[in-house]
């Protein structure tokens, strides 16, 4: 059975090791993943803990529903207190890991304290050691993985490791597995590296009973039906997804030169399709690669084809490494994101946060606020794509005055910068916008100055906003499975109706992120793929747990309310511009200068999107400053936290 | 014609779903070390090859096997195992060239592919039809006509650049 699966609390400092069994009440409650790590974070860790002190924990865990037979149940998340915002850390990605994590027995770990050395955690159907990593120690995200099963005897080992760059502590380091499986943003990789945890390793051959096997096949069957014929991934499963970039390149919702422009100039040469055509020694017809289980298949394979890196294999570049290493940055060139998204694999680093950093350096550097003596006499201006790949390596290894700012992260970098740096900083939270620009399209603005863990379009991006949905279509996805009978607009240059529809997908992606499953495949691209209706049913075959819809979007609200009083806890304040639900001046200030006619001159209006923000909060049960009321706290049985159920 | 398992492993995008509905189809369980067909995998190179069962005409198993539990089943064109017959000696397993035979250590029995009895759920699940299941004499034509593709894009592309010249 699914819910059979353990959660281990692993000491680093003393190497003590329990194991327990999951209640089934805790599972109603927070059902796993995301969801159940919010809900360990908030009870395991003590206000204003250290994020990189010894009692800061971090959890690794699978969904409820990983390695079972509901589609692409690949995701592994992390979690910990984030040492780039001081609020909450967590980080959600693919690839193999998190399913071998409960062929081995477990679904979640708590990991405290602090190894004496280097160490990994091995886990091994139902065991767990801990092993000396002194001699892994140093060594590249992928090398890393090689040299564990070397260690190991065992080729089918997967682990989730830090790179160089969790090693240096640099507060945007990734969690990381495979070539490129990236549990990117809020420094998850760096809280490996304070506690001397190079990795996680494990590798099971547990039975996962699944309660209904027939209807479980059918159902996954007629789900990737489901999934193969929407257009939308039938393009991402041939482009990954970077085939978003033409579009909203062209539209103008892609920030270039920092926030200066929404759209880059001249940037068909980091297309996918021009990607293809230079990695000519692509593998097979394809070229395209999946997480586990999935059919979307979104991973593009490549070798870089000339320079310094030349005939090294990696994958992606995803849309982000598009946007970070030649969008923001204004060095469209197709060898320079190559070569930008295979460093920070190779190092385990945040490429978006890299990315967004370096331009805003950049930035500064054009406006005199830091000189060639900051940059220890690099030419810092934009478009110069040596610059970047130089910053990339400089803030990992921590190399040079710059390089050692950036790599604490923008907030702690503008301080030290000082004059008037923080003003041109594009972040939520302490944490780095997205490549995307949303001053054309409030829904969205909404979503990332809200999102739990600082500027984010993976928490609540209503990103279906752009299809202009018809009235009808918006009613029967944002009516289930609670009613809502309030406004709701199909133009995304509307205040009216986001709210909700923020709200909506708030949960929603919380859903996917406590069953395991990827946002591919609910409602965040294709606007007809499935949500709660389905994952109920989904549930109900894989584990035998019987939820209803409802219940399941009560469990979101609940996690996602956790979030916010660890948030609360953290120093949250509504309009704080460093730890609050408040977006950067120039979204309010400076109007789009490039992009369609329905882009150019908008600009975020203030006081509507302030509106917007009292409209969030009621809609999640929170007072005007974004606290939560009792009754709310009571509604979804949080009033007694900590409550140490776990 | 009994039909046969073709694996074009260039296709393979490396995502083991054959591995689990084998399992659960079969078992009711996920677990790829009851899957009968397992993806070997170098990602370090990208490289994603689905092992099964070959279906030997002369197999090395069946040979092998002290109490005649393997035989052949023309009308499906497999391999199959008798259970009521079978020792769980693993013999078979020591002579599979291919490794296709398993071993599981619940019920302590050998197992390998029966095609689902001829309806394989890994090909069932397959989108990009890595995995497919069709009849033994055409196993080739596909081959064929992707080697004679090359061959007419290479010569396509000689006559191109002959014109330049």
């Amino acid at each position: 059975m699914p819910l059979d699966r353990k959660i281990a609390y692993i000491d680093l400092t003393t190497g003590d090791i329990q194991t327990k069994p999951i209640p089934l009440d805790v599972r109603k409650k927070f059902l796993g993943g995301r969801g159940l790590d919010s809900y360990l974070l908030y009870n395991h860790t003590e206000k204003a803990c250290d994020p990189l002190g010894p009692k800061n924990a971090l959890m690794i865990s699978g969904g409820i529903l990983t390695a079972t037979c509901a589609s692409a149940t690949a995701r592994t998340h992390v979690m910990a207190k984030s040492p780039l915002t001081g609020l909450l850390g967590s980080a959600n990605m693919g690839g193999f890991f998190a399913p071998e994590m409960a062929w081995a027995g477990f679904h979640h770990l708590v990991i405290k304290g602090k190894a004496k050395h280097p160490v990994y955690i091995y886990l091994h159907n139902g065991k767990i050691e801990i092993r000396d990593a002194r001699d892994i120690w140093g060594k590249s995200v992928p090398d890393t993985q090689w040299a564990i099963r070397e260690d190991l005897g065992d080729q089918e080992v997967k682990s989730c490791v830090c790179g160089p760059a969790g090693e240096n502590l640099v507060r945007f380091a990734n969690v990381m597995t495979g070539i490129k499986n990236s549990g990117g943003r809020t420094g998850m990789g760096c809280v490996m590296g304070s506690k001397n945890l190079k990795a996680v390793a494990a590798r099971g051959t547990m039975d996962i009973k699944i309660a209904r096997p027939t209807e479980a096949l059918d159902y996954n069957k007629r789900f990737i039906d489901q999934i193969v014929s929407a257009k939308v991934n039938q393009t991402q499963g041939a482009l990954g997804t970077p085939f978003i970039w033409g579009a909203t390149n062209s539209w103008g919702g892609v920030r270039c030169r920092n926030f200066q422009y929404n759209q880059c100039e001249y940037a068909d040469d980091i297309e996918p399709e021009r990607i293809d055509e230079i990695c000519e020694e692509t593998m097979g017809p394809y070229h395209m690669t999946g997480c586990y289980g999935c059919q979307v298949h979104c991973r593009a394979q490549y070798k870089i084809p000339e320079g310094p890196y030349a005939g090294k294999y990696d994958e992606g570049p995803e849309y982000t490494s598009q946007g970070a290493f030649g969008g923001e940055t204004d060095t469209p060139r197709a060898l320079t994101v190559l070569v930008g998204n295979h460093l920070v694999d190779q190092f385990g680093m945040d490429n978006l946060e890299t990315g967004s950093l370096i331009s805003w350096a950049m930035e500064l550097y054009e406006l005199g606020i830091i000189t060639s003596k900051e940059t220890d006499g690099l030419d810092l201006r934009f478009g110069n794509d040596e610059a970047v790949i130089e910053m990339i390596e400089r803030i990992c290894f921590r190399k040079g005055w710059l390089g050692d700012t950036l790599a604490d992260g923008g907030i702690a970098a503008s301080e030290k910068i000082g004059k008037n740096s923080f003003d041109y900083l594009i972040q939520v939270k302490g944490m780095s916008n997205l490549h995307s620009d949303e001053r054309a399209t409030p829904g969205l603005a909404l979503n990332i100055a809200t999102a739990s863990r600082g500027s984010d379009h993976l928490r609540s991006r209503p990103a279906i906003d752009l299809y202009h949905l018809p009235q009808e279509v918006l009613k029967k996805i944002y009516g289930s499975p609670v009613a809502y009978d309030g406004p709701l607009s199909s133009e995304h240059t509307e205040y009216i109706g986001k709210p909700w529809q923020v709200f909506w997908h708030e949960n929603c992606y919380m859903g996917v992120d406590c069953l395991g499953i990827c946002k591919y495949h609910t409602t965040f691209l294709g606007a007809t793929l499935p949500n709660f209706e389905d994952w109920s049913k989904v549930l109900y075959y894989n584990t035998g747990l019987e939820m209803t819809p409802e219940e399941i979007w009560d469990v979101a609200r609940r996690c996602n309310m956790i979030e916010r009083i660890f948030n609360l806890r953290e120093g949250l304040t509504r309009e704080d511009l460093k730890k609050g639900d408040m977006l950067n001046h120039r979204y309010f200030d400076e109007p789009c200068r490039r992009g369609a006619i329905d882009v150019v001159g908008t600009k975020i209006d203030k006081k509507k999107f302030i509106k917007m923000i009292d409209e969030l909060y009621e809609h999640k049960g929170l007072d005007k400053d974004g606290v939560p009321t009792p009754e709310t706290l009571q509604s979804l049985g949080l009033e007694n936290e900590p409550s140490h159920l776990l | 014609m009994a039909k046969a398992l073709y694996i074009d492993y260039q296709k393979c995008t490396g995502c083991r779903l054959c591995e689990l509905v084998c399992a659960v189809s079969h078992d009711g369980i996920s677990n790829p070390a009851r899957s009968r067909i397992r993806v070997m995998k170098w990602e370090a190179e990208g490289l994603y090859i689905p092992m099964s069962c070959q279906q030997c005409e002369d197999a090395p198993c069946k040979l092998v096997c002290p109490v005649k539990a393997i035989s052949r089943d023309e009308e499906l064109g497999r391999v199959f195992i008798d259970y009521d017959v079978c020792i769980g000696c693993r013999a078979c397993i020591g002579a599979c060239p291919f490794g296709a035979m398993s071993f599981n250590i619940k019920e302590k029995q050998v197992f390998k592919c029966d095609l689902c009895d001829g309806d394989p759920q890994c090909v069932r699940f397959c989108e990009v039809k890595a995995v497919d299941f069709i009849d033994a004499d055409e196993v080739s034509i596909l081959k064929k006509r992707n080697a004679a593709e090359r061959v007419s894009v290479a010569g396509k592309e000689a006559a191109a650049l002959e014109a330049q010249l």
